[in-house]
């Protein structure tokens, strides 16, 4: 299988790679997928609380070259954005930039549902701060 | 000698026919042309030498008969003459089949088409080793069983059967017994007497001959096998195959068969030092490790590791210059992982995790070497990627965590 130059780019040079604290009330963590289908991943999204924008963005990945350069084009687009925008992310934008073939969509989706996993787990902790820091941020 | 990429470490895919196949079979394309079937005529008797003497060499590599090799476009072929051939042969003795699990498509699909037209088809389960075992054999046989079809050695693992136990208890129970040998004969000792095979599939493409030409051994006594075939036509090959010869590709078959016969004594042991070195190379430096399939009982070229907590696909990317192969669903067409690790009870992560290396002929100890160097480079790269493996290192038990994606 062919890659685009795009991924083979995110693969070998992936941006924003790391963690950031999930206890931090701040950091809205997103893990989705399951080993067992042959794609994770954790992405993370730390919120300015005055101004809803987000700071910084970080992301690990266990999957495909698509699946990396899918999450990590989604940390390079999500850092400066609202949170608002960042719902506004759709899979189908991570495909075309990417030039992703039809098998490697379910990656983008994957990349989309993380993003909205981080936002919710960001949210969650704005209502209940205490018990998300309990949960530890698992999504 | 300066290390030229990329490397090739596939062979069991397919392999570079070797320069002296290629030598043996150049004349046919353009001077000696004929079609053997041609009896008139000096062109044609030229031509019909040629098949005889790669029917001799291809005989001599397993201890048959020259009248007992047929010739086909290969493996899968061959599997489908004697699994079908067999089925409509002698479906008046009894309508079940038995094969394992573990088997290549050519085989599970033929028998999934039998069992279509009614054929019964028992599909015996492998150990964690992949391995069958000879008494799981015997208890599977009815007296409505006509036909068992287990490979030698498995394409995927290299894990090799007793296939002479298994002979054993199909001879004594009279049962036909078939044996897809395409990743086994020119790369193990092969001799159908010592084995009690009466059907073996095999290949020119796996064993530095060309491809798109194969063979299927036919037993002709204890017992005399008759094969009704699939393809209808001139009546070559015994009636049993129909079809203008491959003289050219039958002639490389031919001398592929011959250097595997006197090479195999000396090129395992290369490979197989070759084998451990890598083996040895990467488990001595990376943790989470697995050899998937029997530790001894394979073949000298094969070793299917999983590299646990990183998708194989990702870590075919991360060596681009070495060309292998992975279990992992990514690399599939059917975007499932591979059929044979699960039946192994592998887990589906770590089937998800596996490459296969298939060394070969060709290769090199500098090869090796940066083989090496490559895979732990790419493993400890992407081992910082990956989620999991931090989540390992944190302490948590995978198992315990409730994936979203479930």
């Amino acid at each position: 299988m062919a890659y685009s130059d795009k991924v083979v780019d995110h693969y070998n040079n992936p941006r924003n790679v790391g963690s950031l604290d999930k206890k931090d009330p701040s950091v809205g963590t997103g893990l989705v997928g399951a080993p067992e289908c042959g794609d994770v991943m954790k992405l993370q999204i730390k919120i300015n609380p005055e101004t809803q924008i987000i700071e910084d963005a970080k992301f690990k990945t266990f999957g495909c070259g698509s699946a990396i350069a899918s999450s990590s084009l989604a940390t390079e687009w999500l850092k400066g954005r609202t949170v608002d925008d960042a719902l506004a992310i759709k899979n189908t934008a991570i495909v075309k930039e990417l030039n992703l073939p039809p098998v490697k969509i379910h990656c983008s989706v994957l990349a989309e549902d993380a993003i909205r996993a981080a936002v919710h787990d960001y949210q969650n902790k704005q209502i209940e701060p205490k018990k998300a820091e309990e949960a530890g941020g698992n999504a | 000698m300066a290390l030229k990429l990329p490397i090739y470490m596939d062979y069991h895919a397919t392999t570079p026919c070797d320069p002296r196949v290629f030598e043996a079979m150049r004349p046919y394309f353009t001077e000696i042309f004929g079609n053997a079937a041609s009896r008139n005529h000096q062109f044609g008797w030229e031509a019909e030498e040629a098949v005889e003497n790669a029917r001799k060499q291809a005989a001599g590599l397993i201890a048959a008969s020259p009248k007992e090799i047929v010739f086909t476009s290969g493996a899968t072929e061959s599997d489908n003459l004697a699994i079908k051939g067999v089925a409509e042969m002698y479906y008046e003795r009894g309508d079940h089949i038995i094969t394992a699990v573990t088997e290549h498509k050519a085989v599970l699909d033929s028998c999934k088409k039998l069992e279509k037209r009614g054929f019964k088809v028992t599909y015996l389960p492998v150990g964690s080793d992949g391995l069958i075992s000879p008494d799981d054999v015997r208890n599977a046989i009815t007296d409505k069983t006509i036909l068992l079809t287990i490979m030698m050695a498995n394409n995927e693992i290299g894990v090799i059967q007793p296939i002479s136990e298994i002979g054993k208890v199909c001879k004594e129970k009279g049962v036909i017994f078939h044996t897809d040998a395409t990743q086994a004969i020119g790369k193990i000792p092969f001799n159908v007497n010592d084995l009690n095979v009466d059907l073996a599939s095999f290949s020119g493409h796996k064993i530095y001959g060309p491809k798109g030409v194969g063979g299927l051994y036919v037993r002709r006594k204890n017992p005399r096998v008759v094969l009704v075939p699939i393809m209808d036509g001139g009546g070559h090959e015994r009636g049993m195959r129909s079809g203008t010869l491959n003289v050219t590709g039958i002639v490389g078959l031919g001398k592929a068969c011959e250097l595997a016969k006197g090479e195999m004594p000396t090129e395992n042991e290369r490979v197989f030092a070759l084998r451990e070195k890598l083996r040895k190379g990467i488990m001595d430096e990376i943790p989470d490790v697995y050899v998937n399939g029997h530790s001894t009982e394979r073949l000298p070229g094969n070793l299917n590791m999983s590299f646990a907590y990183v998708e194989g696909e990702s870590l075919l990317m991360g060596m681009n210059d070495i060309a292998v192969s992975s279990g992992s669903a990514c690399t599939s067409a059917s975007l499932e992982p591979s059929y044979v690790l699960k039946a192994l009870g592998v887990g589906e992560e770590l089937a998800h995790s596996s490459i296969r290396f298939g060394l070969g002929r060709f290769n090199t100890e500098e090869e090796v070497d940066y083989t090496i160097g490559r895979v732990n480079e790419a493993v400890n790269r992407l081992r910082e990627l990956s989620p999991l493996w931090e989540m390992v290192q944190e302490g948590i038990d995978l198992s315990k965590v409730q994936w979203a994606g479930e």
